[in-house]
């Protein structure tokens, strides 16, 4: 039954795509970072689905990396970090609430337009590339509106997440990729989260502006 | 003979949702009162209540234009208009051609319109402060009413309220998560529309919170009759929304028989008053909202909205 498979992978990357709201406009830490671990479970739900549809067992290991690492892991380190940063019941300054969000729909406009060619061959490829590069623009903008490191390091995680949704939509990506692609990705967590002590240590926060007064090129 | 049934089951309609009106407010009133341990007024207070300033005397300000005056009637006639067109126990009644959803909105608008007009009337400086908090909420809220109607009528392929019930209450739409983002955003329209926590306190009297009590405050007798009613009406309205969009289970189809419009009747009854249920059980875990936040709220209304549409466009292509 095609229809109900079309409706349930539109379910769920739709789902993704909410919760990159959520992660916009939520500004509790605690909850950040909580909403960001469904993102990971509900990408699970759908790489789980895409292999179920596409046939392909592969793609099972990548939803059970995504579930275990994304989902649980992550989460709960970033949930130690804040807690040992003693910032775990603080409520960050969103830059620009309103205009943030207005700017997401912008983007997700943006992304649906760009993937309009695609449809023409592939009706299933273009839903999954738009909810993905909608993910992956959403991420992107949530690094540029946070001001506080670790919610930026959310973001970076959540942008990632966009990038396996549309590996698995389109076929063919092999896991070795795919693994290497992970790696890359809690490589770069563990670089964040050495920078987010280091920057403790040295400015007594974690609010990145603090680094804007040692930049080379003001003059001030 | 077929024109008198017709005329019958359009005039059932109409009679139900003013007959049942006062009796929702009163089972939220006394929900609310018993979770927080109060026993609260018995469920046919509201009855009596219109009962009781039906009978009073209407005392008008000295400089009450009008204006004033037909106000009341005025909001009344264009809430009962819009609750008697959208379908409640069944679908394709004689006039549910004219039961589109943007008419309806028009409907409310217009009804909003003369409240706030009445408020500013008499020139007391509650009345102002009240009309303009309403109409700030109105403009916020009405654009994300207007994009709920679009992701229903690109889903429907219709905006006639009848025809869309028709169409969900067989679940051939499938699995929607539009849809889902739209009950998501009507309900907090709703919620900012009939004036409930956590946007405005239909039970208060404290000056700073106050938004549409601020605007009744000079009305008494049958002209406050007229605005509770109309209120009370309100809601039912929002209510048979969300049933006929969102839960259309049990709704009679165009030219039902007896037997299907009796199940129809008697589950519209059941949703009505579960709503009525879930409704203060939703307000009393949320608290009231500072004015200046009032944006931020409807503004993810809007967002939802608006996502719900984009998510459309996807599926459907343009």
């Amino acid at each position: 039954m095609p229809s109900l498979m079309f409706d349930v992978a539109h379910l769920l990357a739709g789902s993704m795509l909410v919760l990159s709201f959520l992660l916009l406009y939520q500004d509790r830490i605690a909850a950040v970072i909580n909403v960001f671990a469904l993102q990971a479970i509900a990408l699970a739900l759908s790489v789980a689905w895409q292999a179920l549809v596409q046939d392909a067992p592969a793609l099972f290991v990548t939803s059970a990396l995504a579930l275990v690492v994304k989902g649980f892991v992550v989460p709960t380190a970033l949930h130690h970090i804040i807690r040992r940063l003693e910032i775990d019941r603080e409520i960050e300054q969103i830059i620009g609430g309103g205009p943030t969000i207005l700017t997401g729909l912008g983007l997700v406009a943006l992304s649906i337009l760009l993937m309009q060619p695609v449809g023409e061959v592939n009706v299933y490829a273009r839903e999954d590339l738009a909810f993905a590069l909608a993910v992956i623009l959403l991420g992107l903008l949530m690094m540029i509106t946070r001001r506080n490191a670790v919610t930026q390091v959310v973001g970076f995680m959540s942008l990632e997440n966009g990038l396996i949704l549309a590996a698995t939509g389109a076929k063919g990506m092999p896991l070795v990729v795919e693994v290497s692609v992970a790696f890359s990705v809690l490589i770069a967590f563990i670089v964040f989260g050495v920078f987010v002590f280091r920057m403790r240590e040295r400015f007594d926060t974690v609010d990145v502006s603090a680094l804007d007064r040692f930049r080379g090129e003001r003059a001030d | 003979m077929a024109l008198i049934a017709d005329l019958l089951l359009q005039a059932v309609q109409m009679v139900l949702v003013v007959a049942i009106a006062p009796a929702v407010l009163g089972v939220t009133r006394k929900v609310k009162a018993r979770l927080l341990r109060r026993i609260g007024p018995p469920v046919l207070q509201p009855y009596r209540d219109l009962w009781k300033l039906m009978h009073k005397e209407a005392v008008l300000a000295e400089n009450a234009s009008w204006v004033y005056r037909i106000a009341p009637y005025l909001i009344f006639a264009a809430t009962w208009v819009a609750a008697a067109l959208v379908p409640s126990y069944a679908t394709g009644l004689l006039f549910s051609w004219s039961a589109d959803l943007i008419a309806i909105v028009a409907l409310l608008g217009t009804a909003r319109f003369a409240l706030a007009l009445a408020g500013m009337d008499v020139g007391t400086a509650f009345g102002g402060i009240g009309a303009s908090r309403e109409m700030m909420i109105a403009s916020l809220a009405e654009p994300a009413m207007l994009l709920i109607v679009f992701t229903v009528a690109l889903v429907a392929g219709t905006t006639q309220l009848s025809a869309v019930a028709t169409l969900f209450a067989t679940l051939s739409v499938g699995l929607r998560v539009s849809l889902g983002l739209g009950l998501f955003a009507f309900l907090f329209v709703a919620i900012a529309e009939n004036a409930r926590i956590p946007i405005d306190n239909p039970a208060t009297h404290l000056e700073l919170t106050m938004v549409h009590e601020a605007m009744v405050l000079e009305y008494s007798g049958r002209h406050l009759a007229m605005i509770e009613a109309a209120a009370a009406l309100k809601l039912v309205l929002y209510f048979s929304l969300i049933a006929c969009l969102f839960v259309p289970v049990g709704i009679a189809g165009p030219g039902a028989g007896p037997a299907a419009l009796g199940i129809g009747l008697l589950a519209y009854l059941v949703k009505i008053f579960a709503f009525a249920v879930l409704l203060p059980i939703g307000e009393t875990s949320v608290a009231k909202m500072r004015v200046f936040r009032y944006p931020i709220f409807l503004g993810s209304a809007f967002a939802a909205a608006a996502l719900a549409v984009f998510l459309l466009f996807v599926s459907k292509g343009f």
